[in-house]
């Protein structure tokens, strides 16, 4: 007879078959059979958090930075509602997470036990399926499918809630075999047609665009570098959602840099303008198209995506190709090169005229800024950071505010994977947990969050984490005592009313890093800052550096509320020698 | 048009609603009806009206026939979100002037009063297969299959026979001839 083991074990032989090494959890009443076995899996470590929400954005960071799903482990009750708001970032943002939750024994459920919560019940909505395990027989095939669901097509957390008992009593362990397509879920359903449709398109365009997201990051390394040939191929303009970052290097010459409410004057004319646009692993999120109805109006467009709902859901397409990006850029390449060997060379010509009027919206140089020699610019604090750590193979996660676009600016990405940031439900407090799943996977990698003050309060306590991982993070913080973005919408939107986005009594962040028994920075000059900088990379140990910056810059340009991507508003520097302060005005 | 404050546009089209029937075909397990009526409230669609039983003993397959109204863009997001869920097998969808469809709604009548008014409760229902189901001096209970707007109808017609209580089903609906629901 074979082996019988308890449910507790069975969660951790689970992990060991699905090639985990990495959990990140909090312990509890009702997962303490599952903490009673940790020590007997040695190849599986615990990270013990300081807050449950903080075990789900570092399980995201570790998933988005390095390919694999994270995993959480959190007790009932409490435990479960802390881990809600960071499932729901990953639901939006598609991160493969697998949370385990502990949940009052079987025959308690249903009656208000201590630590109880109708956890499925309050999870439904923020994952892509949740399961509660009423029979120890149904653990070991609901773990496995649960890691299933989690990573294939367009991934997501799931949850498994496993009551006391389950975890006490025993079963055998089957190995997971390998499962059938769930319900004929299959991922790819394009055919060639519909790629010699693409390529047709392509060889038309005068005015093409690729326009590209997270689903190319999510679809592994291989479809970047798919990505990166097929535009070298066409000789097209490419612009990316926030998302999207890092599939195709920041400062190559076709790159026309982020697109969308604070993307590049020229990424949005373009997608205005253009003639095709080929929409690769994107959402067509209503922070990328402005005003709907106005949207890119004169434009073929052609949506490559894993899930088939979101083709049509907020544009209507003229070619839906649904597939994995990196089959369906494969397919795309073979055939270019199999129909349209010369395609750069006669397309070169075509696209010229489009080139030029690419050039001249460059020109306008949108994310320019006026400098200062007295304080600290926010966005010279990013590039400063950029020009010293370019050469590093550097993880940037964000909180979410003003910081998190400047950094979507000026902080240029090379590779996928490399970063990290809450954008669908903007999540402030998602960046300095995220740092520490991030470092977890890559120990000996730098490691940035560029947050805000505001922002980093919110999950503060990981610090503690850091510390006690000797996870060498670093927090930096561009601090304007104010929640910048809200401020800048009260300047813009709300007749300066600035209710409430001022904080008074923030801690001193230096004195915090000592209490934490981390190091401290800070810089309150643009002439002390690249020593500071530099202090902070050749510390071995987590950081939170202080940047003391200017406390009313604001975050432009900006695509004001109901308006199409042609109307966008400016920085200062060019309002100034524009005039066109007052229409800038109007248009908010 | 409000004139927005927020960075949220607000669209001016105007589009068309349609009244659309969805069947789903899930597995028959705890939870199910929860996911697929909570994805309707989750994203704002309407459901009119909702039937669901177990289809098959075996596999443990249920049912879901549902009414929702929508703009063809909302109904065709409707479909494609349920066939994300986990377990959702199929799903079918049909507008409701489809030729090729039968759709039934069941109603029971309680009708209370004396005898003349009951046989005229009767007779009034004579169009949509009426079933006595109980009969007292005082009281009948009578039941009708019929289309919802039918129903509708009669709901207000049998008031003057001293209709007193309604209960009705959601819609279910089966294709005509030998084709099934693919």
């Amino acid at each position: 007879m074979s082996k019988l083991y308890s449910g507790a074990e069975i969660v951790f032989k689970c992990m060991e078959d699905q090639n985990v090494d990495h959990i990140f959890g909090y312990p509890g009443g009702a997962v303490l059979p599952i903490y009673d076995e940790l020590q007997n899996f040695k190849s599986i470590k615990h990270v013990l958090v300081r807050h449950e929400q903080g075990a789900g954005h570092a399980a995201e960071g570790y998933a988005r930075s390095s390919g694999k799903p994270g995993v959480i482990l959190v007790t009932s009750g409490p435990g479960a509602t802390n881990v809600v708001t960071a499932l729901t970032d990953a639901y939006m943002d598609s991160i493969p997470l697998v949370c385990i939750s502990g949940q009052v024994p079987t025959h308690l459920i249903g009656t208000d036990a201590f630590q109880e919560c109708d956890t499925t019940g309050i999870t439904r909505p923020c994952t892509k399926h949740n399961w509660l395990v009423k029979d120890i027989n149904d653990l070991a095939s609901t773990i496995h499918k649960a890691f299933e669901v989690a990573t294939t097509g367009r991934p997501g957390p799931v949850l498994v809630d496993i009551p006391k008992d389950i975890q006490f009593q025993k079963t055998k362990y089957n190995r997971p075999k390998k499962e059938k397509k769930l319900n004929g879920k299959s991922h790819n359903h394009f055919n060639q047609n519909s790629i010699d449709e693409l390529i047709e398109l392509m060889s038309k365009s005068s005015k093409p665009i690729f326009y590209t997201g997270g689903g190319v990051i999510n679809s592994g390394p291989k479809a970047s570098e798919l990505l990166r040939e097929l535009v070298y191929a066409t000789g097209f303009p490419i612009t990316s959602t926030l998302q999207g970052l890092g599939s195709f290097p920041g400062d190559d010459n076709q790159f026309l840099g982020m697109l969308g409410m604070h993307g590049t004057y020229e990424a949005n004319n373009a997608m205005h303008d253009c003639d095709l646009m080929i929409n690769i692993g994107a959402r067509f999120d209503d922070r990328i198209t402005g005003k709907i109805d106005e949207f890119s109006p004169k434009s073929k467009k052609v949506h490559i995506d894993i899930d088939p709902s979101s083709i049509n859901k907020n544009v209507k397409v003229d070619l839906a190709i649904v597939g994995d990006v990196k089959t369906v850029l494969s397919s795309t390449l073979k055939s270019l090169k199999q129909k349209k060997s010369k395609f750069l060379k006669s397309n070169k010509q075509k696209t010229s005229k489009w080139w030029e009027k690419i050039q001249k919206w460059r020109s306008v140089r949108s994310l320019d800024y006026i400098g200062s020699e007295e304080t600290i610019k926010p966005q010279y604090a990013i590039e400063r950071l950029y020009e010293l750590t370019k050469d590093k193979d550097s993880y940037i996660t964000t909180e979410v505010g003003q910081h998190q676009m400047w950094a979507a600016q000026h902080y240029k990405f090379n590779k996928p994977n490399r970063w990290m940031t809450s954008g669908g439900l903007g999540t402030m407090g998602y960046g300095l947990p995220a740092a520490v799943g991030v470092q977890v996977a890559h120990p000996k990698k730098l490691v940035i969050d560029i947050a805000g003050e505001a922002s980093v309060l919110m999950t503060i306590q990981e610090m503690s984490t850091a510390v006690q991982y000797n996870l060498p993070i670093k927090i930096f913080i561009l601090n304007n005592q104010y929640m910048g973005m809200v401020r800048q919408w009260q300047e813009l939107l709300h007749d300066k009313n600035y209710s409430e986005s001022y904080t008074a009594a923030l801690p001193d962040f230096v004195k915090l890093a000592e209490a934490y028994n981390c190091v401290g920075i800070r810089a309150k000059t643009p002439e002390e800052l690249d020593d500071k900088i530099i202090e902070m990379l050749n510390t071995d140990r987590p950081v939170i550096f202080d940047c003391m910056v200017d406390k009313v810059e604001n975050c432009f340009p900006m695509i004001p509320s109901g308006k199409p991507h042609n109307q966008m508003i400016l920085g200062p520097k060019d309002q100034e020698s524009k005039k066109i302060t007052g229409k800038g005005k109007s248009l908010v | 048009m409000p004139n927005s404050k927020s960075a949220y546009s607000f669209s001016n089209k105007k589009e068309k609603f349609d009244t659309h029937i969805i069947v789903v075909w899930v597995d028959n397990e705890a939870g199910v009806l929860a996911r697929v009526v909570g994805l309707f409230s989750g994203r704002g669609y309407n459901i009119e009206s909702l039937a669901v039983a177990q289809v098959d003993e075996k596999l443990k397959i249920s049912r879901i026939t549902i009414v929702t109204t929508g703009t063809p863009q909302v109904v065709n997001q409707i479909k494609l979100q349920l066939r994300k869920l986990v377990p959702v097998h199929k799903v079918a969808d049909f507008k409701r002037e489809d030729k090729a469809v039968i759709f039934k709604e069941m109603a029971l009548f309680k009708i209370v009063g004396p005898n003349n008014k009951l046989e005229g409760a009767l007779k009034a229902c004579k169009k949509y297969n009426p079933v006595l189901l109980d009969k007292t001096k005082k009281s009948n209970v009578i039941q009708i299959t019929a289309l919802r707007r039918e129903i509708d109808k009669m709901s207000k017609d049998l008031k003057k026979f001293g209709l007193v209580s309604v209960s009705r089903t959601g819609a279910v609906a089966m294709t005509r001839g030998a084709d099934i629901f693919k």
